[in-house]
C-alpha cells in the first residue's frame, strides 16, 4: 500500500502573495469627472508552494489570475503584498529585491502563442542561444551552435532547423523551438502558460508527450496553467484551483478528479463535454465570473454556488483541510453541507 | 425520404497562386437535413472554415469554387450573383463566427444592429422589428433584454456577445446555420451554456446547423452526424456516436487517441508527424505517409469515401482497391 513518503522540499513558495493593478482613468479625467482610483486585484492572499520535481497545475478561467501568479514568481512584476521564494532566495514588493541574474537562469517561461512568442526576423539557432548569451553561460560561437543542436534534437528537431526562421515550422513545431529555448539556461522549474492551448489535439499530445518526457530526464518542476482539465489531469500531481485571483482548492491531481469539493471545482468539471456519449446528466452550469474590480462580498463565488447561504455572502471563507488532505476555501464544504 | 436542405456535390475549393493551384477544399460531398447538427472536424488547415465559407459566398479572392454544387433547399447558390447571395445570407442562411467582437460593431447598439438585420431580411415596421429584436434577446439568454438593447458590444461579457452574435444570425429565421468555432473563445463553463443554446435552438427551429469545430468534446455533445477533415478531404463521415466510439479511418481513430481525458495519465497515444501543407499533399491516400495501417494501395490510388454500415470512410482498408 501507500508508503509515507518524504515530502520533497518545496522549489518556490507564495506567502500571502497579493497583486493590485492600477486600471484608474488618467488623472485629468478623473479630476474633471470627480472619480477615484480603481484597482484591479488580480490575486490575493495567495499561498502555495511548488516541491521540487512536481507539476503543480493551476486552473480557473480567463482573468481568475493564474497569468499573474506564474508572472509574479518569474519577477515580471513586483508583489503588491507578501513575499515569493525561490530554493531559500526571497523576493518582495521592494524593486531592490528582484531576482538576480542566478535565479533568473533556474527559471523560464513557456508562453501560449508560438507565434507571438518567437522573433520573426531571427533564426532558430539565435532564438535559443539567446537565454545563453543573455546569461553568459557560453560565448563561443562553436560552443553555442553544439549546445544548440543537442538542444534542438532533445524537442525533436533536426539540427540543421536552426539555420530556418519561425515562419517556416508549424504551430508545434514552434512550441518546440519555444521549449528549446526555455531549456537552454538549464533551468529547474518551468513555468508553462497554456503551453498547448493554440495548438490542434494531435500537435498537443506530441507536446505534452515530450514534456513529460523532458521532465523525467531533466528532472524539472512544472507550473502548469491551463483551463483545460482533461489536460491538467494527463500532466499535474497537484492541482490549484483560482477563482476571481484566490486560490479556492488545492489538492492531490487524483483527489481532485475523483472526489471534487468545491462547488467552483465541480462546475468546472461538469462542463468538460462528455466524449464518451454516456448521456451522462450534467447540471447546467450557472452564472458567469463576476467583475473583478467589483468582486462580490463574502465568497467570490456565491452568486453562482449552488450552496450560497447568508454568511457565504458575508463571510470570506479560509482555506481549510479536509479529511482527504485537500485544501478548499468553502463554507458549506466546512459545514458538511456540501 | 424528404429531400436534404443543404446538399453539397463535390466541392473543390482552390486558390491560384504564382506556384501553382493549391486545392484546399478536395472532393466533398455532404447533405444535412432540416433540425439535423452536422459536425465538421479536423485540424487548422484541413479545410473546413473554407468549407463553410464557400457555402454562404465568403471565399476570399483569390480562393475560388472549382468545382462541383452546392444545392440550398432544391436551388443551386454556387453560381449566383453577388447580389443575390447576400440577399441569401442573413435571409436563408445565418452565420455565427468563433470571435463575437468581429461580428459585431464597436460604433452602434446591439439594439440598433440586430433591429437593422430584422428591417433588411424581413417586411415589418421598425416597431415591430425591435419587439422581435427583443424577443430573440430575451431567447438566447440575455437578462433584462429591453435595457440591453441599448448597450454597445463592449459593455457585454465574451459569453453574452457570442449570444447577441447568435441572436443576429436567428433574426430572419434562417434554414441553414454556420457556426464556425462558436465555443473556441469562451471558457468551458460559457461553452457548455452556448452549446446548450445551439442545440435548443436548431430543434426549436428546424433550422440545420453546420458546426464547424476542432474540439471532439463540442461534436459529441452536439451534432448528430460528423464529418472528418483532413488536408481538403472527407475522410469519414458517419452517426456521431458510431464515429466516436468506434472509428474506422486510421486519421479519426489516432485522433481520438490523441484526445486526453480526465482521470488517466497513461502516455497520449500521438500521431507523429504534421498534416501536409497544401502545396505538398502526398500522392493516393494524404494521411499514408502517417498511417500506421497503410499497404500497397495507399501511395498508389486516392480512395473514394466507401459506405460501409452505417458510415462513409475514405481509406482502403474499407474498399476494393482492384474496382475502386
Amino acid at each position: 500500500m501507500r508508503k509515507p513518503v518524504e515530502i520533497p522540499r518545496p522549489l518556490v513558495a507564495l506567502h500571502a502573495v497579493g497583486r493590485d493593478f492600477d486600471v484608474s482613468k488618467p488623472w485629468l479625467n478623473r479630476m474633471i469627472e470627480r472619480e477615484a482610483r480603481h484597482l484591479l486585484t488580480a490575486v490575493d492572499d495567495f499561498s502555495l508552494e511548488v516541491r521540487s520535481g512536481e507539476t503543480l497545475a493551476l486552473v480557473g478561467e480567463s482573468g481568475c489570475g493564474k497569468s499573474t501568479v506564474a508572472r509574479l514568481i518569474a519577477g515580471l512584476y513586483p508583489p503588491t503584498r507578501g513575499r515569493i521564494e525561490f530554493d531559500g532566495r526571497s523576493q518582495g514588493a521592494s524593486p531592490s529585491e528582484l531576482w538576480n541574474a542566478e535565479v533568473r537562469r533556474r527559471m523560464q517561461m513557456i508562453f501560449q502563442d508560438p507565434y507571438a512568442s518567437l522573433n520573426p526576423r531571427w533564426r532558430v539557432t539565435d532564438i535559443i542561444a539567446e537565454p545563453l548569451r543573455a546569461h553568459g553561460s557560453l560565448t563561443r560561437r562553436a560552443d553555442l551552435r553544439a549546445r544548440v543542436a543537442e538542444l534542438l534534437s532533445q524537442v525533436g528537431l533536426s539540427p540543421a532547423d536552426g539555420d530556418r526562421y519561425p515562419h517556416e515550422f508549424s504551430g508545434g513545431q514552434r512550441q518546440r523551438i519555444s521549449i528549446a529555448r526555455a531549456l537552454s539556461s538549464t533551468p529547474e522549474f518551468l513555468m508553462c502558460d497554456e503551453p498547448t492551448s493554440a495548438l490542434d489535439v494531435s500537435v498537443q499530445a506530441q507536446i505534452l508527450n515530450l514534456m513529460k518526457g523532458l521532465q523525467e530526464q531533466l528532472q524539472l518542476t512544472y507550473l502548469f496553467i491551463s483551463h483545460n482539465l482533461a489536460v491538467v489531469s494527463q500532466m499535474a500531481t497537484r492541482v490549484g484551483v483560482m477563482y476571481l485571483g484566490r486560490l479556492v482548492e488545492l489538492a492531490n491531481a487524483p483527489t481532485v478528479f475523483s472526489s471534487p469539493r468545491h462547488p467552483y471545482t465541480r462546475m468546472l468539471l461538469d462542463a468538460i463535454p462528455d466524449l464518451e456519449m454516456t448521456g451522462r446528466p450534467r447540471t447546467p452550469v450557472a452564472g458567469e465570473v463576476a467583475n473583478p474590480l467589483a468582486p462580490p462580498p463574502g465568497c467570490a463565488f456565491h452568486p453562482r454556488c449552488p450552496l450560497a447561504n447568508p454568511r457565504c455572502r458575508a463571510e470570506r471563507p479560509q482555506l481549510t483541510a479536509t479529511a482527504q488532505g485537500a485544501l478548499v476555501a468553502c463554507h458549506a464544504v466546512e459545514e458538511g453541507r456540501d | 425520404m424528404s429531400a436534404p436542405l443543404l446538399d453539397v456535390r463535390n466541392l473543390r475549393v482552390e486558390f491560384p497562386t504564382r506556384r501553382g493551384t493549391l486545392v484546399a477544399v478536395d472532393d466533398v460531398s455532404f447533405t444535412i437535413s432540416s433540425g439535423e447538427v452536422l459536425g465538421v472536424v479536423g485540424e487548422s488547415g484541413a479545410g473546413k472554415s473554407l468549407t463553410g465559407m464557400a457555402i454562404i459566398g465568403l471565399l476570399e479572392p483569390p480562393g475560388r469554387i472549382a468545382a462541383g454544387q452546392i444545392v440550398l433547399e432544391g436551388g443551386r447558390i454556387d453560381d449566383l450573383s453577388p447580389d443575390a447571395l447576400r440577399r441569401i445570407r442573413g435571409r436563408r442562411i445565418g452565420a455565427i463566427f468563433q470571435d463575437p467582437l468581429t461580428s459585431l460593431d464597436p460604433l452602434y447598439t446591439i439594439g440598433r444592429q440586430i433591429t437593422e438585420t430584422i428591417l433588411t431580411h424581413l417586411p415589418v415596421t421598425r416597431r415591430q422589428a425591435r419587439e422581435r429584436a427583443i424577443g430573440l434577446l430575451a431567447e438566447v439568454g440575455i437578462p433584462a433584454p429591453e435595457r440591453r438593447m441599448d448597450h454597445y458590444p463592449h459593455q457585454f461579457s465574451g459569453g453574452m456577445r457570442q449570444r447577441i452574435v447568435i441572436a443576429l444570425a436567428l433574426c430572419a429565421e434562417p434554414r441553414l446555420i454556420i457556426a464556425d468555432e462558436p465555443t473556441t473563445a469562451l471558457d468551458v463553463s460559457t461553452q457548455a451554456q452556448i452549446i446548450k443554446l445551439l442545440q435548443r435552438l436548431s430543434q426549436q427551429h428546424g433550422a440545420a446547423v453546420l458546426l464547424i469545430t476542432h474540439d471532439m468534446g463540442v461534436i459529441a455533445e452536439t451534432a448528430h452526424r460528423v464529418a472528418v477533415m483532413y488536408a481538403g478531404r472527407l475522410v469519414e463521415i458517419g452517426a456521431t456516436r458510431a464515429v466516436i466510439q468506434a472509428p474506422r479511418h486510421p486519421y479519426t481513430a489516432g485522433l481520438m487517441r490523441s484526445i486526453p481525458r480526465v482521470g488517466t495519465r497513461a502516455r497520449l497515444a500521438q500521431i507523429d508527424g504534421a498534416m501536409p501543407r497544401l502545396a505538398a499533399i502526398p500522392a493516393g491516400c494524404a494521411f499514408h505517409p502517417r498511417c500506421p495501417q497503410r499497404f500497397e494501395p495507399c501511395a498508389r490510388a486516392r480512395p473514394s469515401l466507401f459506405e460501409v454500415g452505417d458510415r462513409r470512410t475514405a481509406c482502403w482498408l474499407y474498399g476494393d482497391a482492384q474496382t475502386g
